[in-house]
């Protein structure tokens, strides 16, 4: 833990977009997570890493009050989103989930057209004034999802048509779609084939210059392609997190390096 | 008696199994090694003999009732039995029959005593041949099977077929009841369409089946256009519809979505209990307090309602298929994957919005299908219209107006006696036929949707 | 912050944040009402199902009681001569007795003598006549007896008559309350629990009627529906999930039993009639063709329910087996079965519960005649459960009415027991795997 309160203090307070402290979640009986503190940069990709079970899911899920829809789920602790707690009873669940997207591990598009997909959040919560101006944020997000092209031509089939891939990208650009601030993705290649992969990842570095994107990843090739900070998590304890370049190369703990070598996993 | 014969096969079924076991074990101590447990062999016995011997029985038993009516009634002397009609024939056989028991009424005449007494013997004759039939069939069998008795011999194959041959049989008994559901009706539809023609049943717009009883009786040719009685039954189930669907689906989205667990695990039994009630329990409610408050607030605004008013048959059927469709709309939204939640959650929706934009649409051919079968239901009910609905069949779309049903006119025309000659029996028949034909497609219909849709989420 | 907004072209100005945080309200609003429309929905249903019930034992719970009068009766030997037992006038002795007890009541007029009478329920001649046959050294002695009142003094006594009503519109005239009253005044009448709703068979006289033959004809009924489709229902099931090859007759059989499962039940009743009855000449109004009939509704409900009950036992469980070198029926009758066995009860128990409450293929066979004796056997005939709940809603008697809910409640109070029997089965054996 010490080591992870020096690193805090490298961190640009200026940049600072969520920062959470002492987080704990339990699943009815289950510790889950355990005091997690972490700092995530704004217009950064930060990479949550580790074992499967390790909670790096679960901590991603109280992000934007996604465990909320669990009943047995409890959270505890205090996260801020520009400095502002998210677990405030003031806060309203939903407007937090518009400024803090995401994207989930399985493709999960509505069944209904490609472009309604797209206008569904912009259209609940009333982002246009026009059908002109919808359609501009369609096909804008579309563009930014890189899949425009491949589906300009049948903006009405239904999202459950296209490919993993397809649905995988037409799911983020749902996502942006909302205009978040944040992006929230959870395993979000664990169900595509290796190209499909490659276009996700290029899309996730190309969101970067507009986002915080903080992804969960069990690849520790993905997060050391896409992501500048890499947290480690083991047990429901963040282990290390630090630059990625650092982890990869000169983890602090023995944990993270039986990891990154292979050891645990 | 009739135990006699079952005794015996028990005994035969005993005898056989451990005759066979004996045997069996009898090869192995000698040092052969039997291909199947000795316990099989007895199996092999036991099942040879009681499958064929139990039919038998069975069989007898059904048939021996009427078998032995016929032959009483074909030996009475002649001219006895002119003139009268099945009720009356009904009533001699009845006398004869309590006679025979030592019950006297009366003063039954003589040819009576002795119809009496030839029924006595005819049954003590049947009794003791069914005795002597099923041991001699008992016996046979356990020979059969005692000679099959080997150490080769594949006794657990043996059985194992002989069971598989029993399922099979059952399996296919839900076969022979359409079977025999669609030849008894269409059997009995022909008969109906050759004293009718089938253009006046099917395009007459007129239903009066009280014709005539006797010759000189005046009254008005029977007339069955079926027209007004289907349109009948489409009024009341549509009443029960617009009452159970809004209803219904509204409890459904909040049990799944809003009501908190504690409220859910009470409110769901309850809504089966609701729909365990027996639909004579339903009818009874209509005319005993839904019927009547109708009536009263309908002459309250100065309105004039027919005591059996569509509208109090329909309702009392809405309310029955409120549970009904309720939980067929919970369960097809409860298959909507979490992912399809989690992703409109995720993107800031309310939960109202998450139900009613995308669970609500995606369960949506689940939630059809179930209200077709909802139709159906009301199609064919009968005990609630037979109750609460009216008897004259009116051309009217009227819901304060009293209407007839289909299943209502299949009631009343056959309550009473019923003899297979006349018309107004087989109309029954035409309208069951029409009825089962009329909900048979609703239900296949919404059961491939309802099928189609389980296999696009499972 | 801009850049973002400007990357998806929202509208200038307007931070999408401040857009979301101005349609909030609005969007909770309309959750609220849409919850506030699901809650009424619910109440819609629960309080027809109060109503229902409110309005069943309101009626019903009447007819648990029945009111008795106390009688003195001198079996005059005149009226009733030992040797022409088992006939005699047990009706005009036990009115003699009667009127006895009121004052100012001329017997000698015959009008009056029959309003008298009219007190007692028709049964209470029959009560007297069994007493003496049984001991005839009655005759000329006097005994004491407690018999059923007729029904309209039984509604008089329960209060379901208006004293206020004009003398002229009431069924129980003036001078008939003031010798109701008298009797009442000297002690004579009682209100004991109705056991003849239990143990006497229907009768025209409602203060008569009971449920006997119609709980005995529903058991046989329901007897023959489960020695029928129990074993039959059974046996399908564990053929079409464990054994049938997946081709196009298992397919059409299975498409068959689901459809069969919705067929109305009035159509089960035509099967009956012509078949059993017209073609196979059985018996009409017999229970053992009702339970045919019955049966053969109550038989997809149990293959779906075995069915889905051996699906939830775990596929490991026959490949361990399987892997033993057992059979694949060794497999199925020694581990499958037995642990799929309290699915298949329970389901077997909602389907007898429904077979229980069916009355339209019942009416059609004929199991609404009218029939004062419980049936000895499935062949006689009888009524069933239901049948006499729809005979007795169709009786004009007043008494009927209440007659009627009470006998809707006995049946509903066997269905809450099957079922409860079903849900403590479930809970129980209930296994998560």
């Amino acid at each position: 833990m010490n080591d992870m309160r020096k690193i805090e203090r490298d961190v640009h307070m200026t940049d600072l977009k969520i920062k959470a402290r002492g987080v704990n979640v339990h699943y009815g009986e289950t510790h889950a997570i355990k005091d997690v503190d972490v700092d995530i940069v704004d217009k950064t990709v930060t990479a949550f890493i580790g074992p499967s079970g390790c909670g790096k899911s679960t901590f991603l899920r109280c992000l934007n009050r996604m465990n909320d829809t669990i009943s047995i789920c409890r959270v505890t602790g205090q996260i801020e989103i520009d400095g502002r707690d998210i677990n405030d009873r003031a806060v309203d669940p939903v407007q937090l989930r518009a400024q803090v997207g995401m994207v989930f591990q399985k493709p999960n598009p509505f069944p209904k057209s490609i472009y309604d997909n797209i206008a569904y959040g912009p259209r609940i919560h009333g982002l246009t004034k026009s059908k002109a101006e919808l359609d501009e944020i369609v096909e804008k997000s579309l563009r930014r999802g890189a899949i425009w092209d491949e589906v300009k031509d049948r903006l009405n089939d239904s999202g459950t048509s296209l490919s993993g891939g397809q649905q995988q990208r037409l799911c983020i650009a749902r996502a942006i779609a909302t205009q978040p601030e944040v992006l929230l993705m959870d395993e979000p290649c664990s169900a595509l084939d290796p190209i499909a992969t490659a276009q996700v990842e290029e899309l996730i570095d190309e969101l970067r210059r507009d986002y915080s994107v903080v992804i969960v990843t069990h690849s520790m090739q993905q997060a050391a392609r896409v992501s500048q900070k890499t947290a480690f998590f083991h047990l429901g304890h963040l282990v290390e997190f630090n630059n990625t370049g650092e982890i990869f190369t000169n983890p602090q703990d023995s944990r993270t390096e039986s990891y990154i070598t292979g050891r645990i996993g | 008696m009739t135990a006699i014969p079952f005794i015996l096969l028990i005994l035969a079924v005993l005898g056989g199994y451990f005759i066979n076991r004996m045997a069996a074990r009898e090869i192995r101590d000698t040092g052969n090694r039997l291909h199947s447990l000795t316990s099989y062999h007895g199996m092999f016995s036991a099942l040879m003999i009681l499958v064929p011997v139990l039919t038998f029985i069975l069989l007898w038993l059904v048939f021996r009732g009427p078998l032995v009516d016929r032959l009483v009634m074909g030996n009475l002397p002649d001219g006895v039995l002119d003139n009268l009609g099945t009720g009356a024939i009904q009533l001699i056989l009845a006398e004869i029959k309590s006679v025979s028991r030592g019950v006297i009424f009366g003063t039954p005449e003589d040819w009576k005593f002795a119809a009496a007494d030839h029924f006595v013997a005819l049954n003590k004759r049947a009794d003791w041949l069914l005795v002597v039939c099923a041991g001699a069939l008992s016996l046979a069998l356990m020979y059969f099977a005692r000679s099959r008795v080997t150490a080769e011999f594949r006794a657990r194959q043996g059985v194992e077929g002989i069971i598989s041959g029993l399922m099979i049989f059952c399996s296919v008994v839900a076969i022979f009841t359409t079977i025999g559901i669609v030849a008894s009706l269409s059997y009995e539809t022909y008969r109906f369409f050759e004293m009718v023609p089938i253009t006046e049943f099917l395009f007459g717009t007129s239903w009066e089946p009280q014709i005539p009883i006797r010759e000189d009786q005046i009254a008005a040719e029977g007339a069955f256009g079926w027209l007004p009685v289907i349109l009948g039954t489409f009024v009341i189930t549509f009443v029960a519809i617009v009452l159970a669907v809004p209803v219904g689906l509204c409890s459904a989205v909040y049990l799944n979505e809003f009501a908190p667990r504690k409220l859910r695990s009470v409110i769901k039994p309850l809504l089966e209990i609701l729909a365990g009630v027996p639909t004579i329990v339903y009818g009874f409610f209509a005319v005993l307090v839904v019927a009547p408050a109708i009536r009263s607030f309908g002459q309250s605004i100065g309105l004039d309602v027919a005591p059996n008013t569509a509208l109090a048959a329909g309702g009392v059927m809405g309310i029955m298929l409120i549970p009904f469709i309720s939980s067929f709309a919970d369960d097809a939204l409860s298959a909507v994957p979490q992912t399809l939640r989690d992703g409109a959650l995720g993107l800031g929706a309310t939960r109202a919005e998450m139900m009613l934009n995308v669970l609500f649409p995606a369960a949506l051919p689940g939630i059809v299908g179930g209200v077709l079968l909802a139709v159906s239901r009301a199609i064919g009910e009968t005990m609630i219209v037979v109750m609460a609905a009216g008897l004259i069949a009116r051309m009217t779309i009227n819901p304060l107006d009293s209407v007839t049903t289909v299943t209502v006119q299949i009631v009343t025309l056959l309550i009473g006696d019923t003899a297979f000659d006349n018309p107004k029996t087989l109309a029954a028949f035409a309208l069951g036929m029409m009825l089962f034909l009329v909900t048979l497609m609703i239900n296949i219909f919404a059961l491939r949707i309802v099928r189609k849709y389980r296999e696009a989420y499972d | 912050m801009t850049d973002t907004t400007n990357a998806a072209g929202a509208p200038r100005g307007q931070s999408a944040a401040d857009l979301v945080a101005a349609s909030l309200k609005r969007r909770h609003r309309k959750q609220v009402w849409l919850q506030a429309i699901g809650i009424g929905a619910i109440s819609i249903a629960f309080t027809m199902l109060f109503i229902l019930v409110m309005s069943l034992v309101s009626t019903g719970w009447q007819a648990f009681t029945q009111t008795h009068v106390t009688l003195d009766v001198y079996v005059d030997p005149a009226e009733v001569p030992v040797e022409r037992l088992p006939r005699g006038g047990f009706a005009d002795v036990a009115g003699a007795s009667l009127g006895a007890m009121l004052p100012d009541v001329d017997m000698t007029d015959r009008a009056t003598a029959r309003s008298v009478r009219n007190i007692l329920s028709n049964g209470a001649q029959f009560h007297l006549r069994d007493l003496v046959v049984a001991d005839p050294g009655l005759i000329g002695r006097t005994v004491t007896i407690k018999v059923p009142v007729s029904d309209p003094f039984d509604q008089l006594n329960k209060g379901l008559i208006d004293r206020d009503t004009p003398n002229e519109f009431r069924r129980v005239k003036n001078n008939e309350i003031a010798w109701f009253d008298a009797l009442q005044d000297q002690g004579a009448i009682s209100k004991p629990f109705n056991w003849a709703l239990f143990t006497n068979a229907d009768s025209r006289f409602p203060e008569l009627a009971g449920l006997k033959g119609a709980l005995v004809g529903s058991f046989w009924a329901l007897l023959v529906c489960f020695l029928i489709a129990f074993p039959l229902g059974i046996g399908a099931a564990i053929y079409l999930e464990e054994f049938a090859p997946k081709n196009k007759i298992s397919d059409l059989i299975e498409v068959n039993i689901n459809n069969l499962a919705a067929v109305p039940s009035v159509v089960f009743g035509l099967l009956a009639l012509a078949v059993f009855i017209g073609w196979f000449g059985l018996p009409r109004s017999a229970p053992f063709v009702g339970g045919l009939a019955l049966a053969l509704m109550t038989m997809p409900t149990i293959i779906i329910a075995t069915r889905a009950a051996l699906k939830a036992v775990p596929p490991s469980i026959r490949e361990a087996a399987l892997g033993l070198g057992a059979s694949r029926q060794q497999v199925v009758f020694q581990h499958v079965l037995p642990l799929a066995m309290p699915g298949i009860l329970t389901g077997t128990i909602i389907g007898l519960a429904q077979a229980l409450g069916e009355t339209a293929p019942l009416l059609l066979i004929g199991m609404n005649a009218f029939i004062t004796s419980a049936a000895s056997s499935p062949f006689d005939s009888a009524t069933a459960l239901p049948t006499q709940i729809f005979i007795w809603a169709d009786s004009p008697e007043r008494g009927f009415v209440s007659r009627t809910s009470a006998a809707i409640l006995v049946l509903l109070g066997f269905l809450v027991m099957m079922n409860g029997i079903a849900i403590y089965l479930r809970q129980k054996f209930e296994r998560k795997w």
